[in-house]
Parts: structure tokens; C-alpha cells; sequence
């Protein structure tokens, strides 16, 4: 088999840099780029082994996009963690797969049609392959960290020093990052994993020496580049805004947030507590930020769900608050780890009564960071809930995007001082009328004066008001704060060039895809642009209507099945659509799958 | 000084001849006692008659939704410690709305005394049967009669090692002032559970009712912290019913527990920029 295996290479690798150059020619390959598939059962350390494979990689100065792909168990079923390497940014995942290291033989029965040309890292001895796969390394990764290390649980090492070796990268970047990824387990599993890397490599080098078909040269490391999951930007944009109080309910997939946020706590200042539920982690964000802590909860749609009483309480009250909802397919249940963008019309309607509420989706982990900021300092500002939609997808796809600067976040409390409380020289009132809408805020107990918040219909001290007059200024004043954030929300994003024919629109996640959907059919000479939202609500409509009035035909490219942005699009700035893109089997968008729905709808 | 008039006097939606009235007065009282000012107290109650108290008397108040007073008030606590957080709360929004809250508040045992106005019926609904309703009692809803157990909220609170557990009762004023003023004083989660008529739709446990049973517990005959008596003693109900203390077990607070408000309240803390660009680093 070896023989076969060393001799499909050897053609494979004439064929593809013949290919290559094609390609390159007629501007369909614009970078170097390769796939990376690791797949097994829940429970066989793919996690790990993904993150420190894409981690060399990017030390390596490859631009690394990750994803995951995993099902609703602690053990077994089928799991994968898919690495795309290029030497231009990525930020979107493609189907073929170059490399597998399949680490169970439903891996490879489920994955093989994807390698086209590509090849499998697998340990034969232990998973039961069946029938003659030539493209097939087998590494005895098994034996090997029995020989070198004395124990099993170093198998993983091994295969992961096969994949470097076979990708032809140096043993450098992968030994210090193991450093890194072990040093909190002591010296001797550091040791132990670098020796294991090391057999693995030295394996395949031995064994196959004509391997190293994919000729990576390290392009040296890029500087200030970052690694990062969507959620942890999501938690460290938080601490960055100075969240002081986090309460939830742990739920897939926004549970990363909460505990990104609770491994700080201590360093940060920061109180987080697991509420019994999720109507009590809402009650309790805003109990704590009527009494001035600035506090956020995160959850998903099933725990949104219980929240929207308390999102219209948070509006009636105008307590700040900020809300991270990491969507997932619904309904109920649903598909619990894959993704979806299926609650954007619920998070904009839910709760009953009219109040106003602030949604953003961000689409890159540098948005994640940034925007959860500036949620903060918006839900201080206009004293409002705000809403921070992303999905499965982007909490758990890793980015490799610019270093963030928290230097860069204003904290912006929007609260009185004692010395301007105290110069009112007027009893102080909760909700007192303004032009603006907004009332100046006070905290309980400062300043000797009473603070009176009401989920009643209340007046300006915040005592119960039903009087039809009272509620009416107090209704419009609420609403008026939506308009006066209107006026400060930014426009949504345009992507290539302005006067396109074709005009893709998609919002939070889609925005990888998106992009490059542009750059593949730009460098095929088809005339496309991409504009991209992620100030949802309130939209700032007149700009929107401007930016769209070039667009010849709108294909709106969403990760649900009825077209919710393109339905809330028509509803608050009346723009159509010409066709939808849509996708709903829990699975996120490829460049490809948009490209080939539009050749499907013969938009393209 | 702070006096019982700094608490304001108010015109209020309650009905004449309400139990409400002798609970507001008592935790005036109680206040006045323990030298709080108004602008030191936050009221965080929920939805019912009960919950309109802090609108009748001066305070902090955060009136949220029914059954949700407890999460609030807990948020608020953690933010600012420096508050005396009391929760106004009645025996639908508390054991009924609320309940799951109410079990984990407790387990939480958060700093803050809870007064449960507890009238066995549904008031601002126009009297329905509550959670704490008497088996047999016939409403228009149950037309049969309740057959659904009443819910005891003392011997659950002790079930659970509620930190203080007492029971007021709104026709005897001074002794309720007095549970109210150790509840407060109390370190971590007081309730006090006060029964008191419903003079528009308890027909069943009205002034007199009470007045016939409850007896003041001058010496509950154990050691507060003994948890089998104390469960034993909140049994009794009937003929006699008794009104006290019943359960003391000295824990952290919630509080307590946090080491970041050691330096002072939550909100006070800043935003740390240096801190956050070193975990930054750990991503490049």
C-alpha cells in the first residue's frame, strides 16, 4: 500500500502544480491555500489537537480559518475540526479537504469524498479501514507513543508531528506552541508531547519521503496577528468595556462567553453567576445595573426566549443591558450545536409592548471585540437592552485577524456625577422629561437622593401612572431614543466594486463567505459587490436606501429559510430583493455553495 | 435621627382595612429602628398588591415583573452591598410566579430580607386561589374547592437551610416590626412570611381567624440553629399557628463569598485597558 500510496503522490504532485499554474492563470486559484479535516468521536481530544495544529500554523504565517462541526454529546458520534491555511486572509470555510487526519474510520467513510485529490493520516492499526484507499498514510500513531512516550494519550501528538511533517513545515512553531498549550501540566507532558511530535515526524519523513507533497514553505511569522474564537472576542470585548456583572444560564453555543468571562472574573473585577434559569439571569442583569454595575447576560434562542419579558422590563425601566445571543437552528430544541441566523425577527419583536432595543451582528471576530464595546457604552447611552446576535458559527470559528487594542475602548458610563446631582438643586426624577428622550441617570443611594424604577406605566419620579396623557410622553419620549440612535448608527459596508451589476447583501456571520463569493467571481471578470450589515436595528434607513439605490439586482444571502433580513429590509427601508440565498441544514455558508445557488437561480 | 415621617405618607390603591397597611407601618418602623435612611433602602418587589408597598413609602425601588423580585434584588446587592436590600413580595409572586426563584435565592443566601405578604389568595387578580391557599377554599375558579396541597413556605425554607426563617402576622404590628428589624439585621437571606387578611376575597382567613390562632413564640423551646425542631415547630398549623423566629443558621452571605467586592461595591470597579491587552497577547 505504501508503494501504491508513494507513487499516487508523486503523480498527484505533478498533476496539481500543473493545475496550479492553469489556475493561477485564468484567476481561479488567487492564493495558496490547503484544507485540513480532523475528524473522530467526542471524547478523542480533536479539540486539542485542532487548536494546536492551527496555532502552528499560524505561527507558521499562515493566514488559519477554523471551524467546528460537532453533535449534542459529551462521547462518541462524529466530530470535526476543519483547518483552511492560506497566505492571504480567510474568512471562510471551503468543502474539499486536502488533508484528513481521521482518527476514527467514520472520518473516513464519511469524508472521503471530500479529499478529491487530497490524502488521509490515519493509524491503521487501530481503525478499521475498509477496502484499498491508496491516498492513505498510515502513521502507527499508537505504537509510536507507546515506544517513545509510554502511554497512549500521546497518539495524538504523533499525528499531529505526521501532519506537520507531511506539510513540510519545520518542528519550531508546533514545539512552542505545545510549550504553551502544556506548560500548566508540568515539564514532563511538555517533554512527552514534543517527543511524541517529534517520532510522528520523523515517521513520516522515514516512511514517506516523497510525502511533503503540499510544499509549504513557512512564510515566517505575521506580526500582530491574532487567533481567536468569536466568543472570546466576544468576552474579552466585555472586559475591555469594564462589564462588572455577568449572569446566565450556560447554553450552547453562547456558553464560551460566560466562561471566557468567568476564567477573568477575579483579575477583572468581575461578579459572574450561573442564575437557576433564564428569566432570573436577565432579572438579575438588571437589578444590577438599575444599582449601577455594568452587566450583560448571554444565551441562545431557547433561553432568549424565557429572557423577553424581562427584555420589555428592561425597556419600560430603561435599565441598560447587554444581551450576547448566539443563535442556533430552532425551534425549540432545534439542532443544539449547529448554526443558523433564524431568531432575527424574534430578537426584534420579542417582549410585548413597544419599546426600543438595539440589535448588532457583528461578522468577524475584530467585530465581535469591538462592537460588544461599544454595546456597552449604547445601552448606557440611550439606557436600553442591546442585542449582540451572532450563531454557532462564528462563536466557534476561529479567526486570524489584526491584534485588538483595548486602548482603543472608551468606557462611557453616561451616569450623573454627585457634583452635578447635587448642583440640580431640584428633587431628583428618574424619567424626567428631556427633548431627547433621555433621562439623566442616577444610582440608588447616591447623593442622598431615590431612585424609582417601574414596569408599570410610571411618571417622571417613576411612580405608577396610568393617565392616558402621562402614558403618551411617556411612550414617545422611550421611542424617541430610538430615533436619536438611528442618527449615530453606522451604514452598513460595501465590498468590492460600487457600481456592480450584482449586489450581494448578508448580515452578522455571512460576511467570510460573502467576501469571498465577490473575490472568486470578481476574478472571474462577473461584475459583484458585497454589502455587508451589522447595525441591524435601528437601521439607519436614509443611508441604507442610498448605499442600495446602485444596486441593480439584490440577492440577500442568509443562514435561515424564510429570508428574514430581506423581509426586515422591505419592512423598515422598503428595498426588495431579487432572489434570496438561503441555507437552513445547520451547516454555514461556503463560498461555493452561494456560488452555486446563484448559478441555480441564474443570477450569475 | 431619621423619624417615620422621612418615610413619607402616601395615598395608596390598597383596600380600607387591608393587612397590607399593618405590614407598610411595621417596616417603617423597622427602618426607623435601625436608623436607615430612605435613600440607603432599595424595595425591589414584584407584581401583586404586595408589590405596589415601595410606591408608599420613600426608597429606592425597583418594581419589576411578577414572580421576579428575588433576582433583582439579588443583582442589586452584588452591584452595591452598601444597600440594605429589602425583597416586598406576596404568596402568588413569591411561592407561586416565582418559586424556582425563591429555592435558589435561598441557596444563594444573598444579604437581603424578603416580606412575603402572604394573604393565601390572589388579590390583584380578584381571588383566585394562591399557592399557599387552604385545601377546600372555593374560588370562582374553584368552584370544587382547592384539593392542590398548600404550599408551607416555612418548612421548605428550613428544608433548604434558609439562613432566618420567621413569620409576622399584620394584625399584631410591634412584633412584626421587631422580625423585620432582626431580618434585617440578619446576615444573608431573611424571610419573613406575613400572614395577612385579604378583607375583599379571603373570606376563609380573615382578622378574626387569625386573631383566634396565632400566638407569639416567646421561646421556641429549642436552639435556633436545630434544624429537625425548627422544621417540627413550622408544622404546626391549625388551631394554633405559631408567629416568630423559627430558624437561625449563621453562613456567608453571598456576599460574602465574593472576594472582588472586598475592596468596596461592584460598580465602583474600573475597566482594566492594561490587563485586557495582555490577554490579547495570549492570542497572537
Amino acid at each position: 500500500m505504501r508503494v501504491q500510496a508513494g507513487l499516487v503522490i508523486l503523480i498527484y504532485v505533478f498533476v496539481i502544480s500543473y493545475l496550479h499554474k492553469v489556475w493561477e492563470q485564468k484567476g481561479i486559484i488567487m492564493n495558496i491555500g490547503l484544507n485540513l479535516k480532523i475528524g473522530g468521536a467526542a471524547g478523542q481530544g480533536l479539540q486539542t489537537t485542532g487548536m494546536v495544529l492551527a496555532k502552528t500554523l499560524k505561527k507558521s504565517g499562515f493566514h488559519v480559518f477554523s471551524t467546528q462541526y460537532y453533535l449534542s454529546r459529551v462521547r462518541g458520534g462524529h466530530n470535526t475540526f476543519q483547518i483552511r491555511i492560506s497566505d492571504s486572509p480567510v474568512l471562510a470555510m471551503t468543502e474539499n479537504v486536502d488533508l484528513l487526519l481521521a482518527l476514527d474510520s467514520e472520518s473516513i467513510e464519511q469524508h472521503l469524498s471530500e479529499l478529491g485529490d487530497g490524502v488521509v493520516v490515519a493509524d491503521a492499526d487501530v481503525i478499521d479501514i475498509k477496502g484499498s484507499v491508496d491516498s492513505i498514510f498510515h502513521v502507527p500513531m499508537l505504537k509510536i507513543a507507546r515506544d517513545v512516550c509510554g502511554d497512549r494519550i500521546y497518539s495524538n501528538s504523533v499525528s499531529m508531528g505526521a501532519v506537520v511533517g507531511l506539510l513540510c513545515l519545520e518542528l519550531r512553531g508546533i514545539e512552542q506552541v505545545l510549550k504553551k498549550t502544556f506548560k500548566k501540566k508540568g515539564d514532563e507532558v511538555v517533554k512527552k508531547n514534543i517527543d511524541a511530535v517529534r517520532a510522528g515526524y520523523a515517521y513520516v519523513k522515514e516512511n514517506y519521503p516523497g510525502g511533503c507533497k503540499f510544499s509549504l514553505a513557512d512564510p515566517g511569522e505575521i506580526e500582530d496577528m491574532m487567533l481567536i474564537n468569536g466568543n472570546d472576542a466576544v468576552g474579552l470585548g466585555a472586559l475591555a468595556a469594564g462589564v462588572q456583572f455577568l449572569a446566565a444560564y450556560p447554553m450552547t453555543p453562547s456558553t464560551g462567553v460566560m466562561t471566557y468571562v468567568a476564567t477573568n472574573a477575579d483579575n477583572f473585577g468581575v461578579v459572574v453567576e450561573q442564575a437557576e434559569d433564564e428569566i432570573a439571569a436577565l432579572n438579575m442583569v438588571l437589578g444590577a445595573s438599575f444599582a449601577g454595575a455594568r452587566s450583560m447576560t448571554t444565551t441562545s434562542g431557547g433561553g432568549f426566549s424565557l429572557m423577553a419579558e424581562a427584555l420589555g422590563l428592561a425597556g419600560i425601566t430603561e435599565t441598560p443591558a447587554v444581551i450576547f445571543l448566539a443563535q442556533r437552528p430552532g425551534p425549540a430544541t432545534g439542532l443544539p450545536t449547529m448554526t443558523e441566523q433564524g431568531d432575527l425577527l424574534f430578537a426584534l419583536h420579542a417582549a410585548q409592548g413597544e419599546f426600543p432595543r438595539c440589535i448588532l451582528a457583528p461578522g468577524t471576530a475584530e467585530e465581535c471585540f469591538y462592537m460588544t464595546a461599544d454595546a456597552f457604552n449604547i445601552a448606557d447611552e440611550y439606557q436600553i437592552p442591546v442585542i449582540i446576535m451572532s450563531d454557532q458559527y462564528l462563536a466557534d470559528s476561529l479567526f486570524t485577524c489584526p491584534r485588538f487594542d483595548a486602548s482603543n475602548v472608551e468606557v462611557e458610563r453616561h451616569l450623573l456625577s454627585d457634583q452635578e446631582l447635587r448642583s440640580k438643586g431640584e428633587e431628583y426624577r428618574r424619567y424626567k422629561l428631556t427633548p431627547w428622550g433621555i433621562s439623566p441617570r442616577a444610582l440608588p443611594g447616591q447623593g442622598g437622593v431615590l431612585v424609582v424604577a417601574d414596569s408599570d406605566e410610571h411618571d417622571e419620579s417613576g411612580h405608577i401612572n396610568e393617565e392616558p396623557e402621562n402614558r403618551i410622553k411617556m411612550n414617545d419620549k422611550r421611542m424617541n431614543k430610538l430615533e436619536m440612535l438611528r442618527k449615530e448608527m453606522p451604514v452598513a459596508k460595501l465590498y468590492g466594486n460600487p457600481d456592480a451589476s450584482l449586489t450581494l447583501i448578508g448580515w452578522g456571520s455571512v460576511y467570510g463567505p460573502l467576501v469571498e463569493v465577490v473575490d472568486i467571481l470578481s476574478s472571474q471578470g462577473k461584475s459583484v459587490n458585497c454589502i455587508h450589515f451589522t447595525h441591524i436595528h435601528p437601521l439607519p434607513v436614509e443611508a441604507t436606501i442610498k448605499l442600495l439605490s446602485k444596486a441593480q439586482k439584490i440577492v440577500c444571502v442568509e443562514n435561515n429559510s424564510t429570508g428574514q433580513f430581506s423581509r426586515f429590509l422591505k419592512a423598515d427601508a422598503g428595498i426588495s430583493v431579487t432572489e434570496n440565498v438561503l441555507r437552513y441544514d445547520g451547516k454555514p455558508f461556503s463560498p461555493g455553495y452561494v456560488i452555486d445557488a446563484l448559478k441555480k437561480k441564474e443570477v450569475i | 435621627m431619621v423619624s417615620i415621617e422621612d418615610y413619607g405618607n402616601f395615598e395608596t390603591a390598597w383596600c380600607p382595612g387591608c393587612g397590607n397597611f399593618g405590614i407598610l407601618k411595621a417596616l417603617k418602623q423597622a427602618l426607623v429602628n435601625l436608623g436607615r435612611s430612605p435613600h440607603e433602602v432599595l424595595i425591589a418587589s414584584g407584581i401583586g398588591q404586595s408589590s405596589k408597598l415601595p410606591h408608599y413609602l420613600k426608597c429606592n425601588t425597583f418594581n419589576g415583573l411578577h414572580g421576579r423580585s428575588l433576582p433583582p434584588a439579588t443583582g442589586a446587592k452584588v452591584a452595591n452591598h452598601e444597600l440594605t436590600v429589602i425583597a416586598v413580595t406576596g404568596d402568588g409572586d413569591c411561592y407561586g410566579e416565582g418559586g424556582n426563584h425563591f429555592l435558589h435565592t435561598v441557596r444563594r443566601n444573598p444579604d437581603i430580607t424578603m416580606i412575603v405578604h402572604d394573604n393565601q389568595i390572589y388579590g390583584l387578580t380578584k381571588g383566585q386561589a394562591s399557592p399557599t391557599s387552604e385545601v377546600g377554599m372555593r374560588t370562582k375558579i374553584q368552584a370544587h374547592g382547592v384539593f392542590n396541597m398548600p404550599l408551607n413556605p416555612l418548612s421548605l425554607a428550613i428544608s433548604m437551610d434558609c439562613s432566618f426563617v420567621s413569620r409576622g402576622y399584620a394584625g399584631n404590628i410591634p412584633h412584626l416590626a421587631k422580625l423585620i428589624e432582626k431580618g434585617i439585621q440578619h446576615k444573608g437571606l431573611s424571610l419573613v412570611d406575613v400572614l395577612q387578611p385579604c378583607v375583599s376575597f379571603n373570606k376563609l382567613n380573615t382578622f378574626k381567624w387569625y386573631s383566634e390562632r396565632v400566638y407569639e413564640m416567646e421561646d421556641p423551646g429549642y436552639e435556633l440553629n436545630d434544624r429537625v425542631r425548627a422544621f417540627e415547630k413550622s408544622l404546626e398549623w391549625g388551631d394554633r399557628i405559631p408567629l416568630g423566629v423559627f430558624y437561625v443558621n449563621e453562613k456567608p452571605s453571598f456576599e460574602e463569598h465574593l472576594d472582588v467586592l472586598a475592596t468596596g461595591p461592584l460598580y465602583r470597579n474600573a475597566a482594566k485597558t492594561d490587563a485586557v491587552n495582555e490577554l490579547i497577547d495570549g492570542f497572537v
